[in-house]
């Protein structure tokens, strides 16, 4: 049974979601990666606005293909999302960020984060950056565009396939 | 007498090996992909078998990469001793189609200049890894097998001891390969290195990700180890993604090299579903 999530997510619309469920998800979704979220850390450490507003937002850790002629992004597959740990529970905790969505387990300070602020993680197939590409409908650079791939890219994307991997109540598909 | 090889036929040739391997898949890798396919029994794991060859036709069919990470470009190379450039270097010729090959195919760049002070990219995806052999003739044969970060991060190196044997071998390729979960994009094709000093194995580990799939190591006693580390592995459920599921590597291939009396080093590199390599001969 696929769930068809129309984006913004809200608190309401993650809690109704739970491990296991196949969504496609379409909306707004922004890029980060290692270098994008250290950046966004230094911000709220400096007490600065990021350069985008994450309430209520999904973040696809995913640092894309150049677009060749013609197409809107090139290859863009997720990236481990274990390296973001570090990052995921602050932009969680002070901005609101509501959904994330990579390949791979999170760390147990990602999960409570997910828990007592209600935020979900979605699974994208990794290595299947063609595919998913397919998926995606627009795609401009936002903010660090000095980063290169690494940069935050506004995406619209349209019925994206993914699983909802662990979810606001801390049922992971990776401890099954 | 030196047979002459021109810098810029291996810059031409180390360029289209880029946009190659990028956006084909091995044809021994779809075959096995397809045959994994049809024995998963998890159902997420069998959507996402089915994700990884549309992903590789599209990829075939519209020259995309098949992964975003195109990776560190790793080349093995197997220089002619009778073989002489025309002018400059085997490693500047393979840098400077690296450099081509990534550009005019759309590739990402992925290299920082530096890992701890200076991380910009370099914008060319250089420089390459290169691993030169020196070899009989006068040929010159270029494999490349672009390697991503996901993969490559869960890397593991150990240095037994000649007691802990075979089985001390086997407890260890299993547990990195399941503690490494869905991180390097399972199944996996598992490279082991057993032997040699701790550099050693990681490039016999990683050597022998090249090696054909569905073809065994040439020793009965190793053929079978390679068998029984890999159904060990499967037995655990981790699955594609991570996510569950009977298929969580595709194959164990093991390389081994003459050892010190004191020493028993393991080395297990790891690569992805989407196995890319290509090579050409000169």
């Amino acid at each position: 049974m696929m769930k068809k999530i129309q984006l913004p997510l809200t608190q309401e619309k993650v809690r109704e979601l739970r491990a296991g469920d196949k969504v496609l998800l379409s909306g707004v979704i922004w890029t980060g990666r290692d270098a994008a979220h250290q950046r966004f850390v230094e911000l709220l450490d400096a007490g600065k606005a990021l350069p985008v507003e994450l309430k209520d937002q999904t973040i696809y850790f995913v640092g894309p293909c150049p677009a060749p002629p013609g197409k809107v992004i090139g290859s863009a597959g997720p990236t481990t999302s274990g390296r973001m740990d570090r990052y995921s529970p602050r932009l969680i905790a002070e901005c609101g960020l509501r959904g994330m969505i990579g390949k791979g387990n999170r760390s147990q300070a990602v999960v409570e984060a997910m828990k007592t602020h209600g935020a979900v993680y979605f699974a994208a197939t990794g290595g299947a950056g063609a595919l998913i590409a397919r998926c995606i409908k627009s795609c401009e650079v936002v903010a660090f565009a000095d980063l290169g791939p690494e940069a935050v890219h506004r995406l619209v994307v349209e019925d994206f396939p993914l699983i909802v991997a662990i979810d606001a109540y801390g049922d992971s598909l990776y401890q099954r | 007498m030196a047979r002459i090889l021109s810098f810029d036929a291996i810059v031409a040739a180390t360029a289209e090996l880029c946009r190659k391997a990028a956006t084909e898949l091995p044809d021994d890798v779809l075959a096995c992909l397809k045959a994994c396919a049809a024995r998963e029994t998890n159902e997420n794991g069998k959507e996402f078998f089915r994700q990884y060859l549309e992903n590789a036709q599209i990829a075939r069919e519209t020259a995309m990469p098949l992964c975003q990470d195109t990776g560190f470009a790793v080349y093995f190379v197997e220089y002619g001793e009778e073989l002489q450039l025309d002018h400059g270097t085997i490693y500047e010729a393979i840098d400077a189609g690296t450099e081509k090959g990534y550009r005019e195919n759309f590739l990402r760049k992925s290299i920082d200049a530096d890992p701890l002070f200076h991380r910009v990219n370099t914008g060319t995806n250089t420089p390459a890894i290169v691993h030169l052999e020196i070899v009989k003739g006068d040929q010159l044969h270029i494999t490349l097998a672009p390697k991503g970060g996901g993969s490559e991060n869960m890397s593991q190196l150990k240095m037994l001891k000649p007691a802990d044997g075979r089985q001390g071998v086997v407890d260890f390729v299993v547990s990195s390969v399941v503690n490494a979960g869905g991180n390097p994009c399972p199944p996996t094709i598992v490279g082991v290195g057993i032997g040699g000093t701790a550099e050693k194995a990681m490039y016999l580990a990683k050597k022998a990700l090249l090696r054909p799939l569905g073809q065994r190591h040439a020793d009965p006693d190793y053929a079978q180890l390679e068998a029984e580390i890999l159904e060990r592995i499967n037995c655990e459920g981790s699955g594609p993604q991570g996510l569950g599921g009977c298929v969580t590597s595709l194959a164990v291939h093991i390389n081994a090299f003459p050892c010190h009396l004191a020493s028993l080093p393991v080395a297990v590199n790891l690569n992805c579903h989407a196995a890319r390599h290509a090579e050409v001969t000169l």
